[in-house]
C-alpha cells in the first residue's frame, strides 16, 4: 500500500527548467526526477547555479521557463510538504530574536496568516532543537552563537517544517568538524525514515562517502545518478568544465 | 549632503515665516515659563491636551513601524518616504484650500506611496542602486514640495494658516479633526501589527524563507510600507517633514540597543516614542513659539544617548566597567600569584611575605606593592599584619593564589604534551588562559593529564581542593595548613 504511494509520487520532478537573472541565463534545461529517500549532493563550480536551482524550485527565484512538480503538484501547492535551510549569511544574525522564535519560524508555513505559535508548536521546536543538540541554548540571542551553531539553528527550523523533501543550501559551509558529523548522523536519521534531501555542496571529497546520489551540474544538468557510477574522472571533469582541460593542456605544453 | 539640505530648508524656512501669521496658543498669552508650565500639567487648555495626545498617538505608531525599519536597515527608506510626502501635503490643502486633515492625509499618503514606487521603478530599470535611486527621489519630491508651498504662501484666497508648519511642525497647531485622524490611524497600526507580527518578523528576519513556507511577501512588504506612510504622515504636523524620519528610527534605536527580541523592541520603541513626543510639546509650548519637532526629536536622542550609555548588555559604560573589572581582577589575580611564588620559593617557610619581597617579585616599587596590597585588602583577599612578618593571606586569597597557580601550570603541560609546544614557549600563553580557565575545563584538563603534580618546568602543581577543605577546618590559618607543603 505505501509502495505504491510512494511509487506514485514522486518527491521532486524538474522538467526543461530554465532561469534567467537580468536575462543571462544561469542555468538551462535541467530535467530531473528525484526518486524517494534518498540522499542527494547537488555538486558543480562557483556560479554553475547550485544555489539557483534550489531557490527556484523553492519558489524563491522566479523561473522562465519549464516546470517544477513536487509530489505531483506545483510548488504552491504542497508548500508544507518542502522544507529548505537557506545559507547561514543570507541573514542578518544580529536580529533581534533568540534561538527558539528563529526554529518557531518553521511552523509559521504550517499554521497559516495571523495565527501564533501555540503550546504543541513550541513542544515540536523544542523537539527539533534537542535533535540537533541546541536545546540548552535556546534562549540564546542568535548572535552570541558560532557557525556551527547558526548552522544547527537553521537546520532545527527546517526540522520543525516537518517535511517530506528538504532543500538545504551550502549547511556544511564554515561549520566545525563536530557540526558537520552532526548534520551528516541528522540528514542519515531523515533518510532512514523515508525523507528526500537535497544538498548543495562544494567540498568534491566528502561528497562522494556523503551522498547516495549525485547531480553534477554547470548551468546545465551534467550527469545525475547514484554516486559510484557519477563519481568518475570523465563526469567531473566535464562538469568542472573547459577550463580544467584548457589548463592541463597548457601545462602539458609547458612540460613539453 | 544633510547639512546643504538643511540650510536650504532654513532659508526656506526664513522665507515662508516672514509671511506666516501663526495661531499659536503661547501667543495668545504671554505668560512667564511656571505659568505654561503649570498651564501644560493641568491640561486645562484643549490646544495642550490635543498637543499632548497627538504627541503620544505619533510617538506611538512611529515607534512600532520605527522598530521595523531599523531591523530591516531600511533608515533612508524611512528618510526618503517622509520627505516625499510634502507635494501631496501642498496638494491636500489645494484641494479644498483649507487645512483639511482627511484631504492632507491621503494627498501625503498618496504621494509618499509613489515616491517609494518611483525609488524601485528606478532600481529595477536602470543599473542605479537603491541609494542613489533613494537620494535623488527625496531629493526631488522635497524640492517640488517647496515650491508648491511657497506658491500656497502667496494665493491671495484660503485660509492658509498652518500649512507652514509642515516643515518643522507644531504640535499646538493640531485641532480635534487631527487628532481624531491620528487616533483611528494608530489603532490600525497597532491592530494590524499585531495581527501581522509573525509575518512581519519572519519577512524581516528572512525573505527567502518567508517565501518558501508560502508567505506573500510582497503584499506583506507593501501593507509595512503603508503603514510607515501613515506613520509618517500623522505625524508630519507635529515633528516636520525635516525630522519626522527621526522619530522613526531614534527610538528604536534605543530600543534595539536595550534588548534582544523583536516584540520587546516594539514595546520599548513605542514608550521611547511617547516619551519623546510628550517632552517635544512640553518645551515647545513651555518656550513660545518654537517649533516641535527638534524637541521631539532632541527628545528622542537623549533617550538614545542614555541607552547608547547605559544600556546593560550594549552600552559602552556597562562594556567599559566589565573590562575594567576583569583587568582588576586579573592584577589581583597576579599579585595573589606572586605573593603564592614568594612563599613556595621559601618552602612555605615563615608567616608574612614583606612589601619589599612582593615589590621584587613584581617588578614595582614598594609603594605601587602597598597600593596592591590594599587592592587586595579591599577584596578580603589578604591583610598586612606588621606583627605577623607583614602580608598573610586570608583563605579566599589562599584559594584564589593556589587556583591561579594551578591553572597556568596546568596549561604549560597541556601545551607540552597534548600541543608539542616546547617548554620554553608555554609560559606567555599560560599567563593569559590562567585568568579565564572555568572549573570544568580544569577538570576535563587533570584527567586528560591524569592529575598530574608537576608542570613542564618540574614545578609542583597545586591541589587546590586539599588547600580549601584544610581551610575548612577547625583552626584555619596560614601557619596552620600552608607549611611544608613541598
Amino acid at each position: 500500500m505505501t509502495e505504491t504511494v510512494k511509487g506514485a509520487e514522486i518527491p521532486l520532478e524538474v522538467h526543461d527548467l530554465t532561469v534567467a537573472y537580468h536575462r543571462r541565463p544561469v542555468l538551462y534545461g535541467i530535467d530531473l526526477a528525484i526518486p524517494a529517500g534518498n540522499l542527494v549532493g547537488i555538486v558543480g563550480p562557483n556560479g554553475a547555479g547550485k544555489s539557483t536551482l534550489i531557490k527556484a524550485i523553492m519558489g524563491v527565484v522566479p523561473v522562465s521557463g519549464g516546470w517544477i512538480k513536487i509530489f505531483g503538484q506545483p510548488f504552491r501547492k504542497n508548500l508544507t510538504r518542502v522544507g529548505y535551510v537557506p545559507q547561514r549569511e543570507s541573514v542578518d544574525w544580529d536580529f533581534p530574536v533568540n534561538v527558539m522564535d528563529v526554529v518557531l519560524m518553521g511552523r509559521y508555513g504550517r499554521l497559516g496568516l495571523c495565527r501564533r505559535p501555540g503550546r504543541e508548536d513550541k513542544e515540536i521546536a523544542r523537539a527539533c532543537l534537542e535533535k540537533v543538540h541546541m536545546l540548552p541554548y535556546a534562549d540564546r540571542q542568535i548572535a552570541n552563537l558560532s557557525g556551527g551553531q547558526q548552522q544547527r539553528v537553521f537546520l532545527a527550523r527546517a526540522l520543525a517544517q516537518e517535511s517530506d523533501l528538504y532543500l538545504m543550501d551550502e549547511p556544511f559551509a564554515g561549520v566545525d568538524a563536530a557540526t558537520e558529523t552532526a548534520i551528516i548522523a541528522l540528514l542519515q536519521e531523515l533518510k532512514e525514515r523515508g525523507k528526500t534531501i537535497l544538498v548543495v555542496h562544494h567540498d568534491l571529497p566528502t561528497a562522494r562517502s556523503y551522498f547516495d546520489m549525485l547531480l553534477l551540474i554547470n548551468m546545465r544538468l551534467v550527469a545525475f545518478g547514484p554516486t559510484e557510477q557519477v563519481f568518475t574522472q570523465e563526469l567531473l571533469q566535464s562538469t568542472y568544465g573547459g577550463r580544467l582541460t584548457i589548463l592541463s593542456d597548457v601545462a602539458q605544453q609547458v612540460g613539453a | 549632503m544633510n547639512t546643504r539640505r538643511h540650510l536650504a530648508l532654513a532659508f526656506a524656512l526664513l522665507l515662508l515665516a516672514g509671511t506666516a501669521e501663526a495661531a499659536q496658543i503661547s501667543d495668545l498669552v504671554q505668560t512667564n515659563t511656571w505659568e505654561q508650565a503649570r498651564r501644560f500639567f493641568t491640561l486645562s487648555d484643549q490646544s495642550v491636551r490635543n498637543a499632548l495626545l497627538g504627541s503620544l498617538l505619533l510617538g506611538i505608531s512611529c515607534g512600532l513601524l520605527g522598530s521595523f525599519v531599523v531591523v530591516r536597515k531600511i533608515a533612508l527608506v524611512g528618510d526618503a518616504l517622509s520627505h516625499a510626502v510634502l507635494p501631496g501635503v501642498a496638494l491636500g490643502f489645494l484641494w479644498n484650500m483649507s487645512k483639511d486633515p482627511v484631504a492632507i492625509f491621503i494627498g501625503a499618503t498618496a504621494a509618499g506611496l509613489l515616491g517609494t514606487a518611483v525609488v524601485g521603478w528606478i532600481t529595477r530599470t536602470t543599473r542605479l542602486k537603491e541609494d542613489a535611486a533613494l537620494g535623488l527621489v527625496l531629493a526631488t519630491f522635497f524640492a517640488v514640495g517647496i515650491c508648491m508651498l511657497t506658491m500656497i504662501q502667496r494665493l491671495p484666497t484660503g485660509n492658509k494658516s498652518g500649512i507652514e508648519k509642515f516643515l518643522f511642525g507644531q504640535a499646538a497647531a493640531l485641532d480635534s479633526g487631527d487628532i481624531q485622524l491620528m487616533t483611528i490611524t494608530t489603532v490600525v497600526t497597532l491592530i494590524l501589527v499585531m495581527l501581522f507580527y509573525k509575518e512581519l518578523l519572519i519577512t524581516s528576519f528572512d525573505p527567502e524563507f518567508a517565501r518558501s513556507v508560502g508567505l506573500p511577501i510582497r503584499i506583506l512588504q507593501e501593507l509595512l510600507m503603508l503603514l510607515l506612510a501613515f506613520a509618517v504622515v500623522i505625524a508630519l504636523q507635529a515633528v516636520g517633514v525635516v525630522l519626522v524620519s527621526a522619530m522613526l528610527i531614534t527610538p528604536a534605536a534605543a530600543a534595539y540597543l536595550l534588548t534582544d527580541r523583536m516584540h520587546r523592541m516594539l514595546i520599548l520603541a513605542a514608550v521611547f516614542g511617547m516619551l519623546s513626543g510628550a517632552l517635544g510639546s512640553f518645551l515647545s509650548f513651555l518656550g513660545n513659539n518654537l517649533p516641535t519637532g527638534p524637541f521631539m526629536v532632541l527628545g528622542a536622542s537623549t533617550v538614545f544617548a542614555t541607552a547608547f550609555f547605559f544600556a546593560p548588555r550594549h552600552g559602552v559604560i556597562p562594556r567599559w566597567w566589565r573590562l575594567r573589572s576583569r583587568v582588576r581582577r586579573i592584577s589581583r589575580e597576579n599579585t595573589l600569584k606572586f605573593i603564592y611564588h614568594v612563599l613556595e620559593g621559601r618552602g612555605f617557610d615563615g608567616e608574612g611575605v614583606s612589601l619589599e619581597e612582593l615589590a621584587e617579585r613584581s617588578r614595582c616599587t614598594v609603594d605601587e606593592a602597598r597600593l596592591l596590597v590594599q587592592h587586595l585588602a579591599d577584596h578580603r583577599l589578604a591583610t598586612l599584619d606588621r606583627d605577623r612578618g607583614g602580608l598573610l593571606l586570608m583563605p579566599e586569597g589562599w584559594r584564589v593564589a593556589s587556583s591561579v597557580v594551578r591553572n597556568h601550570r596546568l596549561w604549560e603541560l597541556y601545551l607540552t604534551n597534548m600541543a608539542a609546544y616546547s617548554p620554553d614557549h608555554v609560559h606567555e600563553d599560560a599567563e593569559k588562559i590562567e585568568h579565564v580557565l572555568g572549573e570544568q575545563t580544569i577538570r576535563d584538563l587533570e584527567r586528560r593529564l591524569k592529575f598530574p603534580d608537576r608542570d613542564p618546568h618540574g614545578k609542583p602543581i597545586p591541589n587546590v581542593r586539599e588547600i580549601t577543605s584544610r581551610d575548612a577546618a577547625p583552626t584555619p590559618g596560614p601557619q596552620s595548613g600552608y607549611r611544608g607543603r613541598n
